[in-house]
C-alpha cells in the first residue's frame, strides 16, 4: 500500500524499540525476566470470582459510558480514602486501562501544535499519545545524579506560550522515583503561574514504601489544574482486565466523556464488576503485595550496590533503575549481552528517553527466588567485564 | 516486638531456607542483626521449629494415613480441657490437638501407617481415656492445600517476557 494513504502522524511514530529484544528473549529457554512491567501476583480470587458471578447472572450488556455508577461511587470513596481528594461520581470515568485515560485526556485538551512536556525517562506511550492527539511532545530530561527528581527551575525554562500541559508519572516508571510533597508544591506554583494542566499518572501510587504519598490533585489549588489518572492494574494485580480511572473537574471530564463515548462506548462490564469487589474487599491483598514488593526492592537495590552497579533506593512502583555506566557498555549492549550470556532480561534505559542511557530498568515483580538467582547471574556477568570505574561507588 | 522483627518472622514462615544475607537485604538490617533476632526468637520459643512441607503422596514407600478426630469430653473442675488435651497430645501418633468451639470439644489429628493402626489407636487408647464421651473419625482422602500451599499448583508465569 502506498504511504500517502496513511496518516503522516502515525507513520512518523516509531514502534517501541524493545520489539527486537523481546523476540530474542522469547526465543530463549531458562530466561529470568526482570523486564516485565506488571505484577507477578495473579488477581486475588475474590475479585476474579466477582467477575465470574457477574457473568453467571447475565451482566453482559454495556454499562453507562462513564462506567457503572456503583463502581464510580466506590472509586470516589477510594480516592478520598487513599489520596484525600474529592471527586463526585460524575467527575470520574472508568477507562480501558490508564493508557486510555491519558489518551482521552490529551485528545480533550490539545489543539494542533500545543506542547505537552513529558518528563524523561518515562513510560514509552506518553510522547506517541501526545503526537497522536495532535500535540507536540517536548522532552524534559531528569538526571540520575539527583535520582531523577524534577528540577523545577530547569523545567520552567522548557515552558513556552504553546505549553498546554505537563505529563507527570508519580511514582515513576521506569525509575521508581517518588516526588515528595514539597517538590509537587513547587511544581504547582509553576502550573499556576503559567496556567497549565497536569495529567498526573498515579497508577503506581499505592505502591509507595517509605513515606506518605501525596497526590498532585491534593496540592493546594491544583484540583482544577489536574487530570488524575489511576487504575486497577498495578494495585490490584489486574493488568489484563484493562481498567483505568480518570478523575477531573466537571468542566474537563464532561468533554472527556464525549471522546470516551464515541471511541469505545464503555469499559468491559465484567471487569467493572470485578473492580467493585477489589475496591470493597481488596485492602488486605494490597497490603500483603506492597510488603512483598518492598522486601524485594530492598533486596535488589542492595544486591546491585554490592555488585558495583550504583542504584538509588526508589520510593515507589516496582522498578529499580541502576546505572551501568561504569561497565563502559551502552544500555542496549548491556541488556543484550546480559541476555545472551546469562539469560537475564532487563530493559535498556534509553527506551524510556535519552537520559535513560547508561541505566537499565529491572522489575522486582518477580519471585524472590528468581531475584536471588538473577542477581547471582548479573554479578557473574559483571565480573567478565573490565569496569571503566572502580566498582562499589554509589 | 518491632516491625522489622515481624517482617523477619513473616519471611521465614513462608520460606525457612532464606539465607541470612538475603533476609538482611530484604528487611534492611545487617546480617548480624538477623542472626541476633533469630537466636532470640529461638531462645524465647517464638520460633519453635524449621520444618519442610513435603507432599508424601509423591513418595510411594512412605504412604501414611491421616485422620481428623472430633472428640467430645467432660471438662474437669480447675483444669478445664487442658488435662485431657495433654493426655491426648502426649501420644506420638497425635500430630495436633485443638480446642474447638461448636458441637465437639477437641479436634485431634492422628497420623499412622495404615487405617488399622489409626482404628486401634482410637478404640484402644483414645476412647478409653477418662472423660472422653465420644469420638468421630474422619480419614483424609486427598490433600489439596495445606498451610496456604496448593499441592498441585505448578509455577506458571503467564506474563510476556518483556512488557513496558
Amino acid at each position: 500500500m502506498s504511504k500517502f494513504l496513511l496518516s503522516n502522524t502515525v507513520t512518523s511514530i516509531q514502534p517501541s524499540g524493545i520489539r527486537k529484544f523481546f523476540d530474542l528473549a522469547s526465543s530463549m529457554d531458562n530466561v529470568i525476566s526482570l523486564g516485565v512491567g506488571e505484577p507477578d501476583f495473579v488477581t486475588p480470587w475474590n475479585v476474579r470470582e466477582a467477575s465470574i458471578y457477574s457473568l453467571e447472572t447475565g451482566h453482559t450488556a454495556y454499562t453507562s459510558n462513564a462506567g457503572l455508577l456503583e463502581l464510580r461511587e466506590e472509586v470516589s470513596r477510594y480516592l478520598n480514602r487513599k489520596f484525600q481528594v474529592t471527586y463526585q461520581e460524575d467527575e470520574i470515568i472508568i477507562t480501558v486501562g490508564a493508557s486510555q485515560g491519558i489518551d482521552i485526556a490529551l485528545r480533550t485538551i490539545l489543539n494542533p501544535g500545543d506542547e505537552v512536556i513529558v518528563i524523561d525517562p518515562c513510560f514509552v506511550a506518553y510522547a506517541p499519545l501526545v503526537s497522536l492527539a495532535g500535540g507536540i511532545p517536548v522532552h524534559f530530561s531528569t538526571s540520575g545524579k539527583d535520582e531523577f527528581k524534577l528540577n523545577i527551575e530547569a523545567l520552567a525554562n522548557t515552558i513556552t506560550p504553546k505549553t498546554k500541559a505537563i505529563l507527570l508519572c508519580n511514582p515513576n516508571n521506569p525509575t521508581g522515583t517518588l516526588l515528595e510533597k514539597e517538590l509537587l508544591e513547587q511544581l504547582a506554583d509553576l502550573v499556576k503561574k503559567h496556567n497549565l494542566l497536569v495529567i498526573s499518572d498515579e497508577i503506581y501510587a499505592e505502591l509507595v514504601y517509605d513515606e506518605e504519598y501525596t497526590s498532585f490533585a491534593n496540592i493546594d489549588g491544583m484540583r482544577d489544574h489536574t487530570i488524575l489518572i489511576s487504575g486497577f492494574s498495578k494495585t490490584f494485580a489486574m493488568t489484563g482486565w484493562r481498567l483505568g480511572i480518570v478523575a477531573a473537574p466537571t468542566e474537563i471530564i464532561s468533554h472527556m466523556l464525549k471522546v470516551h463515548q464515541y471511541a469505545i462506548m464503555c469499559a468491559p462490564t465484567m471487569s467493572q464488576h470485578a473492580a467493585v469487589e477489589a475496591l470493597r474487599n481488596g485492602e488486605a491483598d494490597v497490603q500483603a503485595m506492597r510488603r512483598s514488593y518492598m522486601q524485594r526492592r530492598n533486596f535488589l537495590v542492595k544486591s546491585f550496590q554490592e555488585i558495583g552497579l550504583p542504584c538509588h533506593m526508589p520510593g515507589g512502583a516496582f522498578y529499580v533503575f541502576p546505572s551501568i555506566e561504569n561497565t563502559g557498555l551502552s544500555s542496549e549492549e548491556f541488556a543484550q549481552e546480559l541476555l545472551i550470556k546469562e539469560r537475564v532480561a532487563v530493559v535498556p534505559g534509553n527506551v524510556f528517553g535519552e537520559c535513560g542511557e547508561g541505566y537499565i530498568r529491572c522489575s522486582y515483580a518477580t519471585s524472590l527466588e528468581k531475584l536471588i538467582e538473577a542477581s547471582k547471574r548479573i554479578q557473574r556477568f559483571i565480573q567478565t567485564i573490565p569496569m571503566v570505574e572502580p566498582v562499589g561507588r554509589i | 516486638m518491632n516491625e522489622k522483627e515481624i517482617q523477619l518472622l513473616q519471611c521465614i514462615e513462608q520460606n525457612g531456607r532464606l539465607a541470612n544475607d538475603v533476609l538482611a537485604k530484604m528487611i534492611d538490617v545487617s546480617e548480624e542483626e538477623i542472626i541476633g533476632m533469630l537466636n532470640k526468637f529461638e531462645d524465647d520459643r517464638v520460633i519453635l521449629q524449621y520444618i519442610t512441607l513435603i507432599d508424601w503422596g509423591k513418595v510411594p514407600i512412605q504412604e501414611t494415613v491421616t485422620a481428623m478426630i472430633d472428640v467430645k469430653v467432660t471438662p474437669k473442675r480447675g483444669v478445664g480441657f487442658d488435662e485431657i488435651a495433654e493426655k491426648i497430645y502426649r501420644y506420638p501418633e497425635v500430630k495436633s490437638v485443638y480446642l474447638m468451639s461448636g458441637t465437639y470439644d477437641l479436634s485431634v489429628v492422628v497420623e499412622g501407617k495404615t487405617m488399622t493402626s489409626i482404628a486401634s489407636f482410637v478404640s484402644q487408647k483414645l476412647s478409653t481415656l477418662d472423660s472422653i464421651l465420644s469420638t468421630t473419625t474422619h480419614f483424609i482422602l486427598k490433600r489439596y492445600k495445606h498451610d496456604s500451599i496448593m499441592y498441585d499448583q505448578k509455577e506458571d508465569d503467564k506474563r510476556m517476557v518483556v512488557t513496558l
